[in-house]
């Protein structure tokens, strides 16, 4: 079925149904008699008519179109796309779990709030951080749930100068994005030739209206930043705060603490420290941990125990806000928290050590095929700058040709200050085959590229689609099917 | 061992000899060494996965699951019916264990669902252009506030009271760090108030946010609040309005509204403690390169076939960085899959069918309950599937009472609404039946 290139709408057929619902079983009365007719609508719906057959095939075609971390290697750099546990998946779909509303009684979800003070609790003492709310969707909405407690913290005080958030030119887009949403202006510095931040550059861009720094250590080269207690001086001697980016918690969890490096709020990325499924694009969840002083700031409400009750404290009336509905995202919550009991203090500690393992020993084996512009230990990542030999191959063409060998490329063109940046980051889950295979892989690529560039450019051979025309895409966009 | 970390302590000699290391401990020698953590994690060690499986089980079983109660609270997250076919799809690993669709050659199957997503929201909505999801209902409204201020660089949104308390409460929070205003409406009879609307929209307005149905359960007439809320020079009407009541209401795109937002809960998407949901957005063509989020298009390959890719990813963080539209980088992926497969699977006939069972049943409901007259309607105005109900007993007293039975009370609306005391917003949908309904209008009547 490799050719299947239907939408759903395509096999609709009028009379089709993929449903069937008990009889009404109040007494009917006229639609417009309980809803007056100026607001219902008269005509059909446009919605496709299917039965369940073709639902369920289409969909499983569609599937088979997909490549997950099941399906094999996935080193997307910065991404953490480690293995998704399946007694996290059938967790979260317990009764006790997914059949609870929201707006029940706490004596109704003790259950689920014991979960959520637990999992906080741990998120805190991996992090070094004094507490944490769950509330946040995703990374971004972590990072911008961090720095509003950095605003509301200057906010109180009484400082209402500083208006401007210092990142790294290395930081994830969705930093000074952040900062941006956040209502900040965005000092850029300058990474050094290391890789690492240019402390110079840093304290000439401090000053009494910086807000704080946000960093990700290790840093998006897979560097760890080893001058983080001087950044955190700097940072907090012109009266700013620190943000860690938990992106690449992965590297060191066990092993070193953002709250003892210095930082004072913190997002997770449970989707990929914690094992959480990327779902294709969502949901994840970013949890944000801070230390005690920024604790009044946290969004409402916090999760809390008292005595052997636990509850949702309203009563922060310095509180920042609500960031979204309800509490989180609970059904994530409960895969993380299956990840944490499985793994425990010991096996969180040993993921990061082979995380490690693993990243540095593809640096070794690609690179005298790959450029590396620092050949320095490296954490859970390495990031290389394209072909060694010059050849007019491009980190996309090497991207594209890895498709054809069946594997996920790495992130590509990011970070933004290496050219040709291919982003390897392979993580813990991969045994010494599967990351055999794809050295070999890359090597046999890089030779290809000597001999047939021309087939590296012209790659991938053997996918269902070749290079979509994404230049078309954006300048004539066509975002529905209108039949 | 870790059943998932795959070396074993022979693989791991053997890469460390590769890389020229005589320890696991010297991988971390970049760490200057007083940062370093030389005690254990304090929680407990790695457990089996039996242990794992018996102790979530025992707290999953300390709540208290809806398939042993009857349900009539909504409020935001509603008790619907959600088909097998769903998790079967969404359980295929193909789906959730890949990522975004950054490789369309070999995320086929997520870009094409997402496109069909954006095709059924704006067919629901009659609205020209979608997003491919947001966070949730409340994420939306306030994403497609700020949206609607910096396509008008103006700062003032007015929201009307009748949207939900929760959705209010974000856009504040994002309100306040942007340094935007948010001024409230009333609600009078059950609707947002009109006149006083009218008195507060000027040129200065940005946007005018209502809900539909507002969060009392009661229809809101769009087209006139549209009228009102478009008096304002470039001033944009939003609508959160419920997937479901598209069932059978009037399009928001025919009613005059510029964004449609929503929580698309309940399109197949489990109560699960409040998350995770999905947030829908849909607007005209205008605002289509303001947009947050991810959005697929349709294109075709080297070879000419038919394929999908993200597009229009010129507002977007990783590539626009501090001028990104929003900040926001994923989208609700697998919920967006279970909504979608929700709509198909519904289809024409069937979403029609559900809504008007769960408008039916509401009716009956509330007939059933307002009958001996101990019980009144807090307001006297059209509805969906909602309603508020006023007594002289406080919510808490009829809430424990209908739990002895098994049955899950509504919303106690003086929570957010000091104003309205004794009153309680009830849902039904089609998954109650008429002697669910009965059982709960006679335990009411029972309360003394």
């Amino acid at each position: 079925m490799k050719d299947y290139d239907k939408l759903i709408f395509e096999i609709s057929k009028p009379g089709r149904k993929a449903y069937k619902l008990p009889p009404l079983d109040v007494e009917e009365q006229d639609l417009g008699a309980i809803i007056p007719k100026e607001f219902l609508n008269e005509e059909k719906l446009d919605l496709p008519e299917v039965s369940e057959v073709d639902v369920i095939r289409h969909y499983t075609n569609l599937s088979n179109k997909n490549y997950g971390v099941d399906t094999g290697f996935y080193p997307l750099g910065s991404c953490t796309m480690k293995y998704n546990p399946k007694i996290n998946e059938e967790a979260c779909r317990y009764s006790g779990f997914t059949n609870v509303h929201p707006l029940q009684s706490e004596d109704c979800s003790q259950g689920s709030l014991q979960l959520m003070y637990e999992l906080q609790k741990t998120l805190c003492e991996i992090a070094g951080m004094d507490k944490m709310t769950l509330q946040p969707a995703a990374g971004a909405h972590g990072e911008i749930t961090g720095v509003m407690l950095i605003k509301a913290y200057h906010e109180k005080r009484g400082d209402f100068n500083r208006n401007k958030i210092i990142v790294p030119d290395s930081a994830h887009g969705t930093n000074p994005a952040t900062a941006a949403m956040a209502g900040y202006s965005i000092i850029e510095v300058k990474s050094n030739k290391n890789g690492l931040v240019d402390l110079e550059a840093l304290r000439a861009a401090v000053g009494d209206d910086t807000a704080g720094l946000m960093l990700t250590n290790p840093n998006t080269l897979g560097l760890f930043e080893k001058d983080i207690k001087e950044i955190a001086s700097i940072v907090h001697d012109a009266g700013g705060l620190l943000y860690y980016d938990g992106a690449n918690m992965n590297a060191i969890m066990g092993h070193a603490r953002p709250g003892d490096m210095g930082f004072d709020v913190i997002h997770y990325n449970l989707h990929k420290t914690f094992s959480t499924p990327h779902g294709g694009g969502g949901p994840g969840a970013g949890p944000v941990g801070c230390k005690e002083f920024l604790a009044e700031f946290l969004p409402v409400p916090v999760v809390e125990k008292d005595g052997d009750r636990y509850f949702l404290n309203y009563d922060y009336p310095n509180s920042i806000g609500k960031v979204k509905d309800f509490y989180g995202h609970f059904g994530i919550l409960v895969r993380a928290y299956a990840y944490v009991l499985s793994m425990g203090s010991d096996g969180l500690k040993k993921a990061s050590e082979i995380a490690v393992l693993n990243a540095n020993y593809i640096k070794e084996k690609l690179k005298d095929y790959y450029y590396l512009p620092v050949d320095t230990l490296v954490k859970h990542e390495v990031v290389f700058d394209g072909l060694k030999e010059e050849n007019g191959v491009t980190t996309l063409d090497v991207a594209k040709r890895l498709l054809d060998y069946g594997y996920h490329p790495p992130t590509v063109y990011f970070p933004l200050i290496v050219n040709e940046a291919m982003m390897i980051e392979p993580t813990e889950t991969e045994s010494k085959e599967t990351i055999d295979g794809f050295i070999d892989a890359m090597i046999k690529i890089a030779k290809e590229a000597d001999t047939d560039a021309e087939m590296l450019k012209t790659a991938p051979h053997d996918t269902i689609v070749r290079r979509p025309d994404e230049t078309q895409a954006a300048r004539n966009p066509v975002l529905k099917y209108e039949g | 061992m870790f059943p998932y970390i795959p070396h074993t302590s022979s693989d791991e000699q053997e890469i460390l000899q590769t890389i020229g290391l005589n320890s696991i401990d010297q991988l971390f020698d970049d760490i200057p060494e007083d940062l370093r953590l030389r005690k254990p994690l304090n929680f407990p060690t790695s457990k089996s996965e039996l242990e794992v499986r018996t102790y979530l089980k025992s707290l999953a079983d300390k709540n208290c699951s809806l398939d042993d109660l009857t349900c009539f609270l909504g409020a935001g997250a509603y008790d619907h019916y959600i088909p097998s076919v769903i998790d079967a799809i969404i359980s295929r690993s193909e789906f959730y264990t890949s990522y975004t669709p950054y490789q369309p050659e070999i995320s086929q199957g997520t870009v094409q669902y997402i496109f069909e997503f954006q095709t059924l929201i704006c067919n629901l909505t009659g609205m020209d252009v979608a997003n491919a999801s947001l966070y949730d209902g409340g994420t939306a409204v306030m994403e497609a506030a700020l949206m609607a201020c910096a396509t008008s660089r103006k700062g003032e949104i007015i929201v009307s009271k009748g949207v939900s308390p929760d959705a209010r409460k974000v856009l504040k929070t994002y309100a306040h760090a942007q340094k935007l205003t948010v001024v409230e409406v009333g609600i009078k009879d059950g609707v947002t108030d009109a006149e006083e609307l009218e008195k507060l929209v000027s040129d200065d307005t940005a946007a005018v946010i209502v809900q539909n149905p507002n969060f009392f359960g009661v229809l809101e007439d769009l087209e006139s609040l549209g009228e009102v809320a478009h008096k304002g020079k470039k001033t944009s009407f939003i609508a959160s309005v419920s997937p479901m009541a598209l069932g059978i209401l009037k399009k928001p795109g025919d009613l005059g509204v510029d964004i449609v937002v929503g929580e698309g809960q309940p399109l197949g998407i489990p109560l699960s403690y409040g998350g995770p949901y999905l947030g829908f957005m849909a607007t005209k063509e205008k605002y289509m390169r303001k947009l947050p989020g991810r959005i697929v298009g349709e294109t075709v390959d080297v070879d000419g076939k038919r394929s999908f890719v993200l597009t229009l990813s010129a507002r977007e963080q990783h590539i626009r960085r501090e001028k990104a539209t929003s900040n926001i980088c994923s989208n609700q992926g697998l919920n967006t899959l279970a909504a979608t497969i929700y709509m198909v699977t519904l289809g024409k006939e069937g979403l029609r069918e559900v809504a008007t069972q769960c408008a039916q049943k509401a009716h009956y409901a509330f007939n059933q309950l307002t009958k001996s007259g101990k019980y009144q309607p807090l307001f006297d105005k059209p509805f969906f599937m909602e309603f508020a109900l006023k007594s002289d007993t406080s919510p808490d007293e009829i809430n424990r009472a209908l739990r002895n039975k098994n049955i899950v009370g509504g919303y106690d609306l003086s929570k957010e609404y000091p104003q309205y005391e004794n009153a309680i917003l009830y849902a039904v949908t089609e998954k109650r039946t008429k002697a669910e309904i009965e059982k709960l209008a006679s335990v009411l009547e029972g309360i003394k």
